[in-house]
């Protein structure tokens, strides 16, 4: 009994280490509601000029969109849009999230995907086509990672619920 | 990895194909996991609270694997299948091959192989451990796993021993990867009353009774070096449950357990296709015959995903 105390201890302890050490960075905004893009920008710009600024967002949104449109699985979503702007509106986006000078002024990502019906697989081949976009700039993996974790929360709002059951 | 090995995984994958077609969406490299020695989908000796394959919320999708370790007193292959449905539920089956080696005939049973088969269910009860980099909420399953020994020459051993040849084990597992950092951390909690895994059977009663259930933790992390390769560690704790029986029977400690870890690498070549290759130690498993040694030694592992 006395090891198994010891091992839930050690246990206990490991994630309690884990949790503490990776949150603080991690979350920064673990209060947010649902419903609201519940992304904090950072406080600093390194983000930002990793991603080349705002010329290298403008080179990295005009090779994602020809990926987008190619791509069997997302560009049924993208033909009907406006390409040009939603382009805008994704480097305004991005800029704003990694610490640039920038305001999203774009409608908000609950009202602009309501009635688009997407799926979490939908979701998940955007990140992947982004993936392949931000492979080819060279933005560094870590990089990247830092992106998506600033990206991702915002699944809730793009993602159209099912009618049944809830999403947890 | 052996011919054997080889020639059933393909066998296993010929199988499936026709069952499920290529999942062509999918979750991120490799934060799906691979397929652990039972089957379920997670670290190589730990479950994970993630469901196995590529399949997402309105798809169904399948994995097939097999894993070769060798240590240095004894061998395993295992191979098997999970089937992911909704990203929600995962069934598995995988079925162990133990080569007791010396051991075998140091107990008078030459060419032993202890055998067993585990089927598994697991359910993720809540969260996304990949998306909701937000939050601290992991994503949190629970897994039941029935393991099955074949019978054997050792099946009187066992029953002197006091070990039943089926068990279940029952265990919640919580993943969460912190995106920013490229770290994924899993954290289980198995309820079980296994001995090395079920291999020695479940519980035992000579010497007094040690067959009542008992939580033991188990721990993986895992660094994403790139879109396709990960590294990481794993800690398995195991209760040593035979150590009394073992005096018992006049072999002192000769048959005491340890706790199970390795370090691995992962690499996915494609979205289909994940390679472990691990170091392992797997603790003492039959001290008496065994020379006392810690079973070090590696794991090799394919996964195919469909």
């Amino acid at each position: 009994m006395k090891t198994i105390r010891n091992s839930l201890a050690l246990a206990a302890f490991s994630l309690l280490l884990a949790g503490t050490a990776l949150a603080q960075p991690a979350a920064p905004n673990t209060a947010a509601a649902p419903g609201t893009a519940a992304t904090a920008a950072p406080a600093d710009d390194q983000l930002y000029r990793a991603f080349g600024e705002k010329a290298g967002l403008v080179a990295l949104m005009d090779d994602f969109m020809v990926r987008l449109l190619a791509d069997p699985r997302t560009g049924p979503f993208f033909r009907p849009a406006n390409q040009e702007r939603v382009k805008e509106q994704l480097v305004d986006q991005f800029c704003a999230l990694s610490g640039g000078p920038c305001v999203y002024r774009g409608a908000d990502m609950k009202s602009s995907h309501i009635n688009l019906d997407i799926k979490k697989s939908d979701f998940h081949a955007l990140v992947e086509v982004l993936q392949h976009s931000m492979d080819a700039r060279g933005i560094p993996f870590r990089k990247q990672n830092e992106m998506l974790a600033l990206l991702a929360p915002m699944h809730r709002d793009i993602i159209t619920p099912k009618d049944t059951g809830t999403q947890p | 990895m052996n011919k054997t090995l080889a020639t059933t995984l393909l066998a296993t994958s010929a199988a499936l194909a026709p069952a499920a077609a290529w999942a062509d969406t999918g979750k991120l490299l490799l934060t799906g996991g691979v397929s652990t020695i039972e089957g379920a989908a997670g670290g190589g000796l730990t479950p994970w609270a993630v469901i196995g394959s590529n399949a997402t919320d309105e798809e169904t999708g399948a994995t097939a694997f097999a894993t070769h370790v060798g240590t240095r007193d004894y061998a395993m292959n295992a191979y098997g299948a999970a089937v992911g449905f909704r990203d929600r539920f995962e069934l598995s089956v995988a079925r162990q091959d133990f080569d007791t080696r010396d051991t075998g005939t140091a107990l008078g049973l030459p060419g032993l192989h202890l055998r067993q088969t585990i089927l598994g269910a697991k359910a993720r009860v809540l969260g996304d451990a990949v998306l909701d980099s937000d939050t601290l909420m992991p994503q949190v399953a629970v897994g039941v796993q029935y393991k099955s020994l074949d019978s054997t020459g050792l099946d009187g051993t066992l029953t002197a021993l006091g070990a039943k040849r089926h068990g279940t084990d029952v265990y919640v597992s919580a993943t969460k990867l912190f995106l920013r950092q490229s770290l994924l951390v899993n954290g289980t909690l198995r309820a079980t009353r296994a001995n090395q895994n079920g291999l020695l059977g479940h519980g035992a009663t000579l010497g007094g009774k040690e067959d009542s259930y008992r939580l033991q933790p188990e721990f993986s992390v895992a660094y994403l070096v790139s879109k396709n390769v990960a590294v990481g560690a794993e800690y398995r704790f195991m209760r040593d449950k035979l150590t009394r029986a073992g005096n018992a029977a006049g072999l002192g400690d000769g048959l005491r357990s340890g706790d199970w870890k390795d370090v691995f690498i992962a690499w996915a070549p494609t979205k289909n296709v994940s390679l472990t290759l691990a170091y392992v130690d797997l603790g003492t498993i039959v001290p008496a015959t065994s020379g006392n040694r810690r079973q070090t030694g590696y794991y090799l592992s394919a996964q195919v995903a469909f």
